[in-house]
């Protein structure tokens, strides 16, 4: 079986060969590629150049349905499950037994156990409404639901992401039967250790490109996460957009508004699977975090600025006596600013003005008296802005649903500056947005560091990261693993960093 | 300044026209229509409509509902009228505990649904089935007749044929859309009803603004039980069965939008005259009931239906 692509933006001239019987796991770093890849295979988007081929045979599914008759399965990261319905109901969604549209429950209830037991799952009631199940559960019934449909390849996005231990040997068990009656998988996962039990060859990608493939015995970990980061002598392609106005006057720079007082301080927060996260960032300081999707990032910004509910920690900022927050607005008023991961979902008001985004965290603060709003006031704060942030839009009456993603991010940013605030909260500033936006993003933090604010990046890019910050901390499995100046970073090391969480067995609660 | 008049101007041409073209096909089919008298008779009685409305409009902002207000109206009622006539209470005092009731409930429905996530329109739908079933309770099932005690509210006045309880309806759109347009607790709505997700992480404490919404709903109701109980001259503990549906409906005439974030009141207050000349309009050219709620069904879906299109082209457009 050979399937080869050709430049698609995120992947660019991969060719990928899985046999009949293999276990070939899918290795990268955040966006190289693999899911992308594996989408395509399964027909969840378009491949732009390419072909692909299954048993010689011409194969372009443009949607799931086609990938399935195909004989192509696919088990992603998000749960696929409809929780109001029966485990049976799910198992067999697109083909319940039925007669003259009548369900047949006891053949339903008959062909789903058979589907668990073949998973060993009998602790699973067949009757049993998902929503009612554990999240490792609800994985193995999807995995089952898979698995239930004859297929010839099956592809699996991180499917431990959620299991315990003894559940991850059941599922390889599984896989093994499945390699010996001639099944082809494809198996991704952060998890090294993992990857060298159950793959029978690797294939690495990075920045979308095909790094190489080889047996997993030939491989060790070590070699499994240089491959990922391309060792360290490495040419970063796009990098060059990215050098703004920073390097000359840095040390000048640092020294000026590097006062040394500790501006945030966070202390042994815990909160779902963030674990006892400690940190402080200076005035002045930019503090980045790196680390792998899903490693719990968001989930920690999101516990200091009190949007979930921290279990036990403390989080103090300057001057204000240390508490955990129960709310956004107690932060906000603390003197904390989050700019969100995704501003569409919890960030801007999308149908609204951007004179209406960009007051919005201040309302009350700046442009009310009495509890009256002042327009002319919140007009001219608005219009200072959209200059300030170089947004392009027609007016401040524009809505920010039809401005571009950029220009969405910097309103957003926009909201906080007019708020004003110690310490900023960025997670994934710039992700989705173009190069101009970008610059002017970076610029800020600059201003930002400048004027004495504290300033916290998420980002999974690390170029932005190297490039932005003075200190960069690597978050793995919920823990901040590792904390150094930039200088004494390398993509490599952080990328080493970002899976130390994961190869050490029994680290996660 | 002159930009933003044409521009609000603008915004409810489109109402406007409706309810002139209205007033014109009705004026021309029946002779008696366009006299002051009809218009007056209009305006006179659909006060407790009004404030409904105002009320309403709020609440279907911050992406709420509220089904019980025809409930809460006929309580208040029932409360004005059992203080007036078996505890001999004076109207003003009456009235205040009325305000106290509905408000309370208004706040209940408010509180309930914010604190447990439930949605308003399960919460307000209880709410409508106890507040009627405790107007019930406190009348014994019967209509009390209090007298000339309460009339001053819903009759005309002596230097123009307004009742007070029109005016101050009116005077409720205006302190309704200056609180919605003018104040942080208006565009605070607003925003809930847009994203209340990014209105939280803003760091704004969304559950007051809402539940506040809901109590203001609640205290129209008992300004809107006034005006029914003036009107009757008694407490009917079977009236506004349906005002719900009606204040719901002038809303959406107006262009409130059920998913919240979208709305006006003064496009709300000419929601319910396009329904009242309609159904005024209609009596008397002798259509039958049967008729008539055809014809106001139809005309509910048109304006949603126009302002959907409105909507797409302004999308298309801009």
């Amino acid at each position: 079986m050979t399937k080869r692509y050709g430049n698609v933006t995120v992947l660019r001239d991969v060719s990928f060969g899985l046999r009949g019987g293999e276990i070939h796991a899918l290795l990268g770093a955040n966006g190289a590629g693999k899911s992308t890849l594996c989408k395509m295979i399964a027909g969840l988007t378009e491949v732009t150049a390419g072909s692909m081929r299954i048993e010689g045979e011409v194969y372009a599914p443009h949607h799931k349905q086609a990938a399935e008759s195909a004989g192509v399965q696919i088990i992603q990261q998000e749960l696929n499950l409809i929780a109001t319905l029966t485990v049976a109901e799910n198992l067999l969604l697109n083909r319940l037994p039925s007669f003259a549209g009548i369900v047949s429950s006891r053949a339903l209830h008959r062909q789903a156990r058979a589907a668990l037991d073949r998973l060993q799952l009998d602790d699973v009631d067949t009757h049993a409404v998902v929503s009612e199940l554990g999240v490792g559960h609800r994985q193995m019934v999807e995995i089952a639901a898979a698995l239930a449909r004859e297929c010839k390849i099956l592809i699996l996005d991180e499917p431990t992401a959620a299991l315990s231990g003894s559940e991850t040997q059941l599922l390889f068990d599984q896989l093994r039967q499945l390699r010996d009656r001639g099944v082809g998988m494809i198996y991704i996962s952060h998890r090294l250790d993992e990857v060298k039990r159950i793959a029978d060859r690797v294939t690495v990608l990075r920045d979308g490109r095909h790094v190489g493939t080889e047996t997993a015995e030939s491989m060790s970990t070590d070699q499994m996460v240089q491959r990922m980061s391309g060792g360290l002598a490495d040419e970063r392609p796009g990098g060059e957009i990215r050098h703004h106005a920073r390097a000359p006057e840095v040390s000048a720079d640092e020294s000026d508004h590097r006062k040394d007082s500790t501006v945030l301080a966070v202390e042994g927060l815990c909160c779902g699977m963030v674990r006892d996260v400690s940190f402080q960032v200076r005035t002045g300081e930019t503090f980045g975090i790196a680390g792998l999707v899903g490693s719990g990032r968001t989930e920690l910004l999101r516990a200091i600025f009190g949007a979930d509910r921290a279990e036990s920690g403390r989080v103090c900022i300057a001057g204000k006596p240390p508490t955990r927050f129960a709310h956004p607005s107690q932060a906000v008023a603390a003197g904390l600013a989050m700019v969100t991961e995704d501003r569409k979902q919890n960030g801007l008001l999308l149908q609204q003005s951007i004179r209406c985004n960009t007051s919005l965290s201040a309302m009350f603060k700046r442009f009310s008296r009495f509890g009256l709003i002042t327009p002319m006031r919140e007009a001219t704060v608005a219009r200072e802005m959209c200059r300030a942030m170089e947004t392009r839009c027609t007016g401040i009456e524009q809505s920010v649903g039809t401005l571009s993603g950029g220009n969405q991010q910097k309103v957003a940013i926009a909201k906080w500056l007019t708020r004003d605030a110690d310490v900023f909260l960025f997670d994934e500033p710039t992700r989705g947005i173009d190069i101009g936006a970008r610059r002017r993003i970076y610029e800020l933090f600059d201003e930002l560091a400048s004027a004495g604010k504290g300033i916290v990046i998420v980002s999974s890019d690390l170029d932005e990261l190297m490039e932005t910050c003075d200190r960069i901390a690597v978050m793995s499995a919920g823990r901040l693993v590792e904390t150094r100046e930039r200088s004494l970073w390398s993509e490599d090391a952080i990328l080493q960093a970002s899976f130390a969480g994961h190869r050490t067995k029994n680290f996660r609660v | 300044m002159k930009q933003k008049l044409t521009q609000s101007f603008l915004q409810y041409a489109g109402l406007l026209g409706v309810l002139l073209l209205l007033i014109a096909v009705f004026s021309l089919s029946s002779k008696n229509f366009f006299q002051t008298q009809t218009l007056v008779t209009i305006a006179n009685s659909n006060p407790d409509l009004i404030f409904v409305s105002v009320g309403m409009t709020l609440v279907l902002i911050v992406a709420g509902i509220d089904l019980s207000v025809g409930s809460l109206l006929a309580l208040g009622s029932a409360v004005i009228g059992v203080l007036m006539v078996r505890h001999e209470w004076s109207l003003p005092a009456a009235f205040l505990v009325c305000l106290l009731v509905t408000g309370l409930c208004g706040l209940f429905n408010g509180f309930v649904s914010v604190w447990f996530s439930i949605p308003s329109f399960i919460v307000s739908l209880g709410m409508l089935e106890m507040a009627r079933g405790g107007t019930k309770v406190i009348t014994d099932s019967q209509t009390m007749y209090i007298g000339s005690r309460v009339e001053a509210f819903g009759e005309p006045l002596q230097w123009v044929p307004l009742s007070p309880a029109f005016l101050v309806a009116v005077m409720a759109v205006i302190a309704g859309q200056f609180l919605l347009t003018k104040t942080v607790f208006g565009r605070y709505c607003v925003a809930i009803g847009t994203n209340e997700e990014a209105v939280r992480m803003s760091g704004i404490r969304t559950a007051p603004i809402t539940i506040a919404a809901f109590m203001i709903l609640g205290l129209l109701c008992g300004l809107a039980s006034l005006s029914q109980t003036s009107r009757l001259s008694s407490a009917d503990p079977n009236a506004a069965i349906g005002l719900e549906l009606s204040a719901i409906a002038a809303c959406v005439i107006g262009g409130t939008s059920l998913m919240g974030g979208r709305g006006s009141v003064v496009a709300s207050f000419i929601g319910v005259l396009i329904i009242a000349v309609l159904q005024s309009g209609l009596a008397q050219l002798g259509v039958e009931d049967a008729i008539k709620q055809l014809i106001t069904g139809a005309v509910i879906i048109t304006a949603v239906l126009l302002d959907a299109l409105r909507v797409r082209w302004g999308k298309k457009s801009g």
